[in-house]
C-alpha cells in the first residue's frame, strides 16, 4: 500500500441539517469567494491532499443556495498550491465536450491538480431542468455514466503532449498528426473531437466515482469491514484506488460530538458514521490506512468539524506518517501515487 | 473639429484574449504560450492595472479546418471561459470577466447557473457574450449532433436569454435568512421555479443562486446581421462590433443600433457599443509605420497568406511559393464556405482575386505582399498621444462607447497600451483614474439590468 490520502468535501456548511446555524458567518455568506477561499486555504495548510466539491443542478436540501462545483473549485486553482481540487459534475444529462473542457482547464489553473467525481442523477426534476427526456433505469443511467467517462477521456487524449510545435520557419504552430478525432459513437450521442483544450498537465486528471473507469474508486459502505472488502473489490477488478467515504462528527472545544447531535448522525446509509474525540478518528483513520488508499471526510459542520480535523486530526496522522503532505509543484496524480498515463493516441503511429 | 455631442463620454476597454487565428503574432521571442494560466493571469491583471473594465474571452468548440484537414496555422487550443475566469475571479479584484458562451450547445438552465456562479463568487463582476455561432460542424461534438438555420438560431438564443433571465430573477431579494435563528435558510416561498414551454425549450427548474451585486451578468451580443442586431437591440446591454476601424462606418453602426433601440422601447443610449480592435504604439511618429509593418509581417506568414489564398481559390494552394505570383487559374465559381471558420465567408472569390490581380501588377507584389497589401489594419497605429486622440474623438461623437483590445502578443501585447496609452487618455479626461465601483456593471456605467426597471 503506497501513500494515504485525506480527501476532504467542502460543499455547503456540512452534511448536517443544522450546519448552517452553526457556520461562523450569516447565511448569506456561504456563496462568497472569501468563505470558499479561508475553508480551502485552511484544508490546504492542514495538508490535506484533496478537498472535493459536492453538485448537483438540483437545490441541496437544508441550504438551498450552491454554485456550480466546477466554479468554485476553478475559483481556487491559481490562489492555492498543494491541494487537490476535485469537482463533481453529473454525467446524466451534461454534455460530455463541456465536461472535459472543464476539468481540462481546472487542470491548467491549478497546475495538475485537478479531479473530476463522476456521478449519475437519477431524478425527474434534473431532467426537466435540463430540458432533457429522462434518463432512466440502471441500464440507462450506467451507459450514460460510462459514456461520459469514455469521452472525456478520449478528448483529454485527442491532443498528444506535443501537438503544439511553433515551427515558425514553416508557419505551423499545430501538428494535424498529433490532434486527433476521438469519433465517439454511443447509444444516444456521438462526438467528433478533437478537444479545444490541449491535453491537460496530468494527461488525465484524476477521475473518481462509485464505479466504472475510474482512477479511485469512492466506497460506499456502512462498515469498516465493508469498506475493506469493496477496496479489495475494486482494485481486483483493476481501479487503481479506493477511498472509504466517511461521515464525521467531532468533539469540539465547547461541546462532545454527542452533545452536539446525539448518536451516531449520518448523511446516508452508504458512508461510515464517525462520531466521537479526535484521537478516536486518528485510530480509526489508521486502522483503515492498512487497507484503503484514503478517505473523503465529509464533516458535519465545516466551520466545527474542519477547524478540529487542522488542528488536531491531521497533525497527528502527519506526524505517524499515516498520510504525507502533498508536495508542492507536484500534480494530484503523483500525490496518490499514480503515473501519468500514456496518450491511447500516441501510441497508433 | 465638429462639436463633440458627448463631451464628457468617457472610454470603456474591455481586453479581448483572442482565442484562435493568426492575429496573435507567435514568432516573436516574447510570445508566450497561449494555454498556460499564468498568461491569463498576466494578462487580466496587466488589464486590471489599467483600470479596464473587462476581460473577456472568446469561444470556439471545433478546431478551424481547411481542405477537409485541421489548419496547423491556428494558435488553436483554449480554456473552457467560465472555468478559466472564474480562476482568474479568484486573483483579481475588479475587472469584470465576460464570457463568451453560445446558445446554440448549451442548455438555459446549466449555462445560467454557471454563469451566476462566476457573478456571484466574483462579487458581481461577470458578463455573458451570447453568440449563436456560425460553424455549422461544432454540433458534432454535441449530443445535439446537427445544426440549426440562421434564423432558427437567433429565436432559440432569444428564448434561451428569456429563460436565463427567469432564472437569475428566481430568488427574490433577502431571500436568504438574516440570521442563523430563522426557520430555514431560505424563505421557502422567496425562491420560485422557473417553468417554460416553448418549440425550443421545455424548462422546469428551481434555480439555486440569489442575485449578485450587479443584480445579473451584464449581457454581452456579437452578431452584425440584421436578425443579430435586432437581437442585441432586445437583449443586450453591451455590443461587441466589428466597426471598429473606419470612423462613419461606426458612426453608421452605432446609429443603426441606437434605431433599433429606440424602435424596442428602448433609451439609445442603452446599450454600450465596443467594437474589437487592434492597437499599434511606438513611442516616435517615425516608428509606426515600421511597427504595423512588423505587427502584419508576425501575423500573414507564408502560410497564413497561402491559406487565406486558398480559401478565395477555393483549392488548397499550401504547394504554392508565398513570395511568388498569384495563382494564374481562377476561382472555383462558388461563394467562400461560411462553414469551418472562414473569415471572408459569403464573399465572391471572382471580386476578390480581381482586387488582389490588379494590386499585384501595379505594385509588383508577391502572392504574400499581396495578402498584407489587401488585408486592412484593424483599429489603430501611432503614437499614444495621437491614438488617445482619436480614441476620445471616437468616444466623444458617439460613434462608440469604447473598445475591446485584442492584443497582437501575449501575455506582454498590452503593457504598453497600460504604460503609455491610459496615462495619455486620462489626461483628456476620457479615462477612469481609478475604479470607483466593483461591478461590472457599475464600470460600463449600465443601469439596471432589463428586468429590473421600475
Ligand atoms: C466581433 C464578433 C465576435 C464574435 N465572437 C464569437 C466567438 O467568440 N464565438 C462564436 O461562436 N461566435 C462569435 N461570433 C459570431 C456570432 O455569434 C454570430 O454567430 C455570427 O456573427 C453570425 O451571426 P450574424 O449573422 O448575426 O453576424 C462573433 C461575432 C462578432 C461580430
Amino acid at each position: 500500500m503506497g501513500v494515504f490520502a485525506l480527501g476532504i468535501e467542502l460543499d455547503g456548511e456540512g452534511f448536517h441539517p443544522d450546519a448552517w446555524r452553526r457556520a461562523t458567518h450569516a447565511p448569506d455568506r456561504l456563496l462568497t469567494g472569501e468563505t470558499l477561499r479561508t475553508r480551502v486555504a485552511a484544508a490546504e495548510n492542514a495538508g490535506c491532499t484533496l478537498a472535493t466539491f459536492a453538485d448537483s443542478i438540483l437545490p441541496p436540501d437544508a441550504v438551498a443556495g450552491r454554485i456550480d462545483a466546477v466554479t468554485r473549485a476553478s475559483f481556487v486553482a491559481a490562489a492555492t498550491s498543494t491541494i487537490g481540487l476535485v469537482p463533481t459534475v453529473e454525467t446524466t444529462y451534461a454534455e460530455p465536450f463541456h465536461t472535459s473542457s472543464q476539468i481540462a482547464t481546472l487542470d491548467y489553473a491549478s497546475r495538475g491538480r485537478a479531479g473530476w467525481i463522476a456521478e449519475r442523477i437519477d431524478d425527474p426534476r434534473a431532467a426537466a431542468a435540463w430540458g432533457r427526456p429522462r434518463i432512466t433505469g440502471e441500464d440507462e443511467l450506467a451507459r450514460e455514466y460510462r459514456d461520459s467517462i469514455e469521452v472525456t477521456r478520449r478528448l483529454w487524449d485527442s491532443w498528444e503532449d506535443d501537438a503544439v510545435i511553433r515551427d515558425h520557419p514553416n508557419g505551423r504552430f499545430l501538428d494535424r498528426n498529433k490532434l486527433h478525432y476521438i469519433d465517439f459513437r454511443g447509444a444516444t450521442f456521438s462526438v467528433k473531437g478533437p478537444a479545444i483544450v490541449p491535453r491537460p498537465p496530468q494527461g488525465q486528471p484524476v477521475v473518481l466515482g462509485a464505479d466504472g473507469d475510474v482512477d479511485v474508486r469512492l466506497v460506499a459502505a456502512d462498515s469498516v469491514a465493508a469498506a475493506i472488502e469493496s477496496a479489495e473489490q475494486a482494485r481486483s477488478a483493476g481501479t487503481p484506488l479506493a477511498f472509504a467515504e466517511i461521515d464525521v462528527t467531532l468533539d469540539t472545544p465547547g461541546a462532545t460530538a454527542v452533545e452536539r447531535f446525539g448518536v451516531a448522525p449520518s448523511n446516508s446509509p452508504a458512508r461510515l458514521a464517525f462520531s466521537g474525540s479526535a484521537a478516536a478518528l486518528v485510530d480509526l483513520l489508521t486502522h483503515l490506512s492498512a487497507h484503503l488508499d484514503g478517505v473523503r471526510l465529509h464533516p458535519a459542520v465545516i466551520d466545527e468539524d474542519l477547524p478540529v480535523l487542522t488542528r488536531e486530526v491531521l497533525p497527528a496522522l502527519l506526524r505517524t506518517g499515516v498520510t504525507h503532505r502533498p508536495v508542492p509543484g507536484s500534480t494530484l496524480r503523483a500525490n496518490l501515487g499514480l503515473a501519468r498515463p500514456a496518450n491511447r493516441y500516441a501510441a497508433a503511429h | 473639429m465638429t462639436v463633440p455631442p458627448r463631451p464628457d463620454a468617457q472610454l470603456h476597454f474591455g481586453v479581448f484574449f483572442q482565442g484562435v487565428n493568426h492575429t496573435t503574432i507567435w514568432s516573436d521571442p516574447a510570445s508566450g504560450s497561449q494555454i498556460d494560466f499564468e498568461t491569463f493571469r498576466r494578462v487580466a491583471q496587466t488589464a486590471e492595472r489599467g483600470l479596464f473594465d473587462a476581460f473577456f474571452l472568446g469561444e470556439g468548440l471545433r478546431l478551424r479546418e481547411q481542405d477537409g484537414k485541421i489548419l496547423e496555422l491556428d494558435i488553436a487550443g483554449r480554456p473552457d471561459a467560465i472555468a478559466q475566469l472564474a480562476a482568474l475571479a479568484g486573483v483579481t479584484r475588479h475587472i469584470g470577466l465576460v464570457a463568451t458562451q453560445n446558445t446554440t450547445y448549451n442548455e438555459p438552465a446549466d449555462l445560467a447557473r454557471r454563469l451566476s456562479g462566476l457573478d456571484l463568487i466574483s462579487g458581481g463582476r461577470a458578463g455573458w457574450n451570447a453568440v449563436t455561432t456560425d460553424n455549422a460542424w461544432t454540433g458534432e461534438n454535441f449530443r445535439r449532433g446537427g445544426y440549426l438555420e440562421h434564423a432558427q438560431r437567433y429565436e432559440r438564443a432569444g428564448e434561451f436569454l428569456d429563460i436565463a433571465r427567469a432564472i437569475w430573477d428566481s430568488w427574490r431579494d433577502g431571500a436568504i435568512a438574516a440570521s442563523q435563528q430563522s426557520a430555514s435558510w431560505a424563505s421557502e416561498d422567496a425562491i420560485r421555479p422557473v417553468e417554460r414551454s416553448s418549440d425550443h425549450f421545455q424548462v422546469t427548474i428551481t434555480p439555486t443562486l440569489p442575485r449578485s451585486p450587479q443584480g445579473h451578468p451584464v449581457i454581452f451580443q456579437a452578431g452584425d446581421s440584421p436578425t443579430g442586431r435586432d437581437f442585441a437591440a432586445t437583449h443586450a446591454e453591451v455590443i461587441f462590433s466589428r466597426h471598429g476601424t473606419h470612423f462613419d462606418e461606426a458612426l453608421a453602426f452605432a446609429d443603426d443600433i441606437r434605431a433599433r433601440l429606440r424602435a424596442a422601447g428602448r433609451p439609445d443610449d442603452d446599450i454600450k457599443i465596443l467594437p474589437g480592435t487592434q492597437i499599434v504604439l511606438a513611442e516616435k511618429e517615425s516608428e509606426v509605420e515600421e511597427k504595423v509593418r512588423w505587427v502584419k509581417d508576425g501575423q500573414y506568414t507564408g502560410q497564413t497568406a497561402l491559406s487565406l489564398a486558398g480559401q478565395v481559390w477555393g483549392r488548397d494552394l499550401s504547394h504554392l511559393d508565398p513570395d511568388g505570383p498569384l495563382p494564374t487559374e481562377d476561382p472555383e465559381h462558388r461563394a467562400i464556405s461560411e462553414t469551418r471558420g472562414a473569415p471572408r465567408h459569403g464573399q465572391d472569390p471572382h471580386a476578390i482575386a480581381r482586387e488582389w490581380r490588379a494590386r499585384a501588377e501595379a505594385e509588383n507584389l508577391s502572392l504574400r505582399e499581396v495578402v498584407i497589401a489587401t488585408t486592412e489594419r484593424s483599429g489603430f497605429a501611432g503614437t499614444p498621444a495621437q491614438v488617445a486622440d482619436e480614441l476620445a474623438r471616437w468616444v466623444r461623437h458617439g460613434a462608440v462607447d469604447g473598445f475591446n483590445v485584442s492584443p497582437y502578443l501575449v501575455p506582454t501585447g498590452l503593457d504598453e497600451i497600460v504604460d503609455w496609452l491610459i496615462p495619455e487618455l486620462q489626461e483628456r479626461g476620457v479615462y477612469r483614474t481609478e475604479y470607483t465601483g466593483t461591478t461590472l456593471r457599475h464600470h460600463l456605467a449600465l443601469p439596471e439590468p432589463l428586468t429590473h426597471r421600475s
